[in-house]
């Protein structure tokens, strides 16, 4: 994907990979991947406020813990544990997509493969 | 979306909104520009700016949904068409502008102001964009004065663009009363739907136990201010009266119309004698003069519930709306707990619309 | 058959002397105040001496009263205590079928709250009576030490009828006609529901029921929907409300069964869409309801019934 520092923590990016739109998230140094769509409606999740979860408890008593680390989405506010992509109201049976997210030591230097056109064809010499 | 509706999409509700009030100014005589300058705008809450009930998100909108050229959600005609108008296939869609023109203290302000909305509407959006269709927004607690800016926006050159008249279902009092019937009289003449939208600020707390705590509550609750103008427009007798006239109950939700038709229905058999104007049960008046947009749609916990309710309102009573670009927007293919079944499907994305509004299969090129 | 709503209109005040003390036995009559008969019924709409129907094994006696017109708190909590001495003798001591209700002045939490300490001691009373139209929303904390006494005491809260108390019945202000008034009832029971779920009131207490009396019971479903896809949304504004709200309401709320909004054929799809037949109690009246096992409800709902 490219230099992890870019990326800075609490900060995002979103990716497409294969077609799917990815958000990929550093969480104080961690990085977390999930699909950029919500279970609920499709709305582009990865692109919600990334806020902290008020617990249940006692009418009138606001816990409020794991700043930074649960996504809301920016349709209709349903919130996502970033770590596991779990619904906060669901945790059960709603969920995101996540993938696993890798960080290997650089830097790279990519193999590069010499294209030619032949005609309308475009041809890679491998 | 093609395979969704093959004929385009109608969305019934969408919100345009002025980047700034800097942009309305122009619309606005130097008189109004003064007094807004001097003394603001004033509506029945106590707070300047934003929200007694603060939304669930800024503006109550998408959060994806502000322009990357700035300016608040629906400001920018662009950003309109790159993230509604062109990924869901709309054919067309209807503006329906919550700016706070409507709900002002002052009636001849208020008056002003919507003037200049629906000038501005003419010029920036409609003349711009042959899918938009836009309601006449008014000063919908004063009837003459509303009734006058109907008359006045069908004569302007830009007329056809408009194809509803819009109140907000929060007003001073119950829509059945007197002061609205000039507003519908004018829908009438003008062959107008009127367009009841959620929102707007009346005065008087949205539960007759006062003001509750929590937004979750308002939110639910405008769900009961629509009931509540349904009774009054059914029981006032507006519909004997104003036998031409169509309402549409925007962005109420829908699942409580059966209910209330039964409610409505048992009590007129019982105390049908205080109001002897009515000919028929209530049912049959809103069998025949609501319509209702699906959105914010009625999750049940068994889809198939969803769709029996759709059934005793009638399939041709159901209009599609997003709600674009607030954060309680519909999706068109995500939104319904269950796929429409085909005969409804083409009728809720389109078929309604199209009827309702006049408006032809496809855009004016 | 266990009637849950025997409705019976308020005797004259003259009527309820006997239970007041000198102060406010002289002060009625020196002012004139001869009824409190509400506003809100048809006149001369509830009966003064009903009949529970045949088969009656138990009903509960509802005084109906507009205790709640009154602005002194002090002469309101009198003429309630009044009225609750006048249902022992007049109604549970003549007829050992019958249950009572304890009527309370809800301007004021802490007179209610005595009234229902005052009362309790007698097992016939089964609930505790408030206006769906009050000055509160019945879930805000003010009204809690209220609910915490029926929950103490093993009382239902019976949310009953009419309250106006200077706020509109709509959203939108006062309507023209009594049958809108009735008809905008529907709504503010849908008011209160939200209200004690959101609120947090209704899981506070898990053994505390809420009876609605005379609600309509068939806008329920449409309610629940919505307030489920609210929360699922917006929890972060209700921390506390810790699970669906239909799931909360399922287990706290009940309703009277007359009057039914809904019309036969529509009995089975509007029980569907409520979940649950346990929700309903069984009251008297004309007409055909739903079939449930209303008399097992009945004593599921009021703690007081299975002693």
């Amino acid at each position: 994907m490219g230099p992890a520092a870019e990326i800075p923590a609490g900060g995002r990016r979103i990716v497409t990979v294969g077609g799917r739109s990815i958000g990929v998230f550093n969480v104080g140094g961690e990085f977390f991947a999930l699909r950029n769509a919500c279970p609920h409606q499709g709305g582009p999740l990865c692109q919600g406020v990334l806020s902290g979860f008020a617990l249940p408890g006692q009418p009138g008593e606001y816990r409020y813990v794991r700043r930074g680390e649960i996504l809301r989405c920016p349709w209709h506010g349903w919130e996502f544990d970033v770590r596991t992509g779990r619904s906060c109201i669901d945790p059960a049976t709603t969920r995101v997509r996540t993938y696993p997210v890798e960080l290997i030591p650089g830097p790279y230097i990519a193999e590069t493969y010499e294209v030619t056109m032949e005609g309308d064809q475009v041809v890679i010499e491998v | 979306m093609a395979t969704l509706i093959a004929t385009g999409l109608v969305d019934c509700d969408v919100h345009n909104h002025p980047a700034s009030d800097a942009r309305l100014r122009p619309y606005l005589p130097e008189r109004w520009r003064r007094h807004l300058e001097r003394f603001g705008a004033r509506t029945r809450h106590g707070l300047a700016q934003g929200f007694p009930y603060p939304k669930a998100t800024p503006g109550a909108a998408r959060v994806d949904a502000w322009p990357p050229g700035g300016g608040p959600p629906g400001s920018s005609l662009s950003f309109l068409r790159e993230q509604l108008l062109d990924p869901l296939g709309v054919s067309f869609a209807v503006l329906n502008c919550l700016h706070a023109g409507s709900s002002q203290l002052d009636p001849e302000l208020g008056a002003a102001v919507c003037r200049a909305v629906n000038d501005w509407q003419a010029a920036e959006w409609l003349e711009l964009e042959p899918r938009l269709r836009a309601s006449i927004v008014l000063p919908y607690d004063d009837g003459p004065l509303s009734a006058a800016e109907i008359d006045r926006v069908r004569g302007t050159a830009g007329a056809a663009g408009f194809v509803q008249a819009l109140m907000l279902v929060r007003t001073v009092e119950p829509a059945g009363r007197r002061r609205y019937w000039p507003i519908y009289e004018a829908c009438e003449r003008h062959g107008l739907p009127l367009g009841i939208h959620f929102g707007g600020y009346g005065g008087h707390p949205i539960s007759s136990s006062g003001w509750p705590s929590f937004y979750l509550e308002d939110h639910t609750g405008m769900a009961m201010a629509f009931q509540a103008q349904l009774v009054s427009l059914v029981l006032e007798g507006v519909f004997e009266r104003f036998p031409g006239l169509r309402v549409v109950c925007i962005e109420g939700g829908v699942a409580w119309l059966p209910a209330l038709a039964w409610r409505l229905d048992r009590l007129y058999d019982e105390l049908r004698d205080e109001v002897p104007e009515l000919l028929r049960r209530p049912s049959e008046y809103l069998r025949e003069h609501v319509w209702m947009t699906t959105q914010p749609v009625d999750e049940p916990e068994r889809p198939e519930h969803l769709l029996q309710v759709f059934e005793r309102i009638g399939r041709d009573r159901l209009l599609f709306a997003t709600d674009y670009p607030h954060w309680d927007y519909d999706d068109p293919v995500r939104a319904f707990p269950t796929p429409l079944p085909a005969g409804l499907r083409e009728r809720v994305y389109a078929g309604n619309a199209l009827a309702l509004y006049g408006l032809p299969e496809r855009p004016a090129p | 058959m266990i009637d849950c709503d025997l409705s019976v209109a308020a005797p004259p005040v003259s009527a309820l002397r006997d239970h007041l003390d000198a102060y406010w036995r002289d002060s009625v009559t020196e002012r004139g105040l001869r009824s409190l008969e509400p506003s809100y019924e048809p006149p001369a709409g509830v009966p003064r001496r009903p009949e529970p129907e045949p088969g009656t094994t138990l009903a509960v006696v509802r005084p109906v009263s507009a205790i709640e017109a009154l602005h002194a708190e002090d002469l309101a909590a009198a003429l309630a205590g009044a009225l609750n001495d006048w249902v022992r003798v007049e109604w549970l001591d003549r007829d050992p079928r019958l249950r009572g209700s304890i009527t309370v002045a809800p301007q004021s939490p802490e007179r209610a709250v005595s009234e229902i300490e005052r009362v309790a001691g007698d097992h016939r009373f089964v609930q505790v009576l408030l206006p769906v139209r009050g000055e509160h929303l019945l879930g805000r904390r003010l009204l809690w030490p209220v609910h915490d006494a029926c929950a103490r005491h093993g009382l239902a809260v019976a949310v009953r009828p009419g309250g106006n108390v200077g706020n509109a019945i709509t959203p939108v202000g006062w309507p023209s006609h009594l049958v809108e008034d009735l008809a905008s009832q529907g709504q503010a029971y849908q008011s209160q529901v939200a209200s004690l779920v959101l609120e947090g009131a209704l899981d506070r207490h898990p053994d505390l029921r809420v009876v609605l009396v005379g609600s309509g019971v068939t806008w329920l479903p449409a309610l629940t929907w919505r307030l489920d896809k609210n929360w699922k949304g917006v929890r972060r504004e209700v921390p506390w409300v810790d699970r669906p709200p239909s799931e909360s309401l399922r287990r706290g709320v009940r309703m009277t069964v007359r009057p039914f909004d809904a019309p036969p054929e529509a009995f089975v799809e509007v029980l569907a869409h409520l979940g649950s037949e346990r929700m309903l109690l069984y009251a008297g009246g004309d007409g055909p309801v739903p079939a449930v096992d209303y008399d097992e409800n009945a004593r599921q709902t009021y703690a007081r019934l299975r002693d």
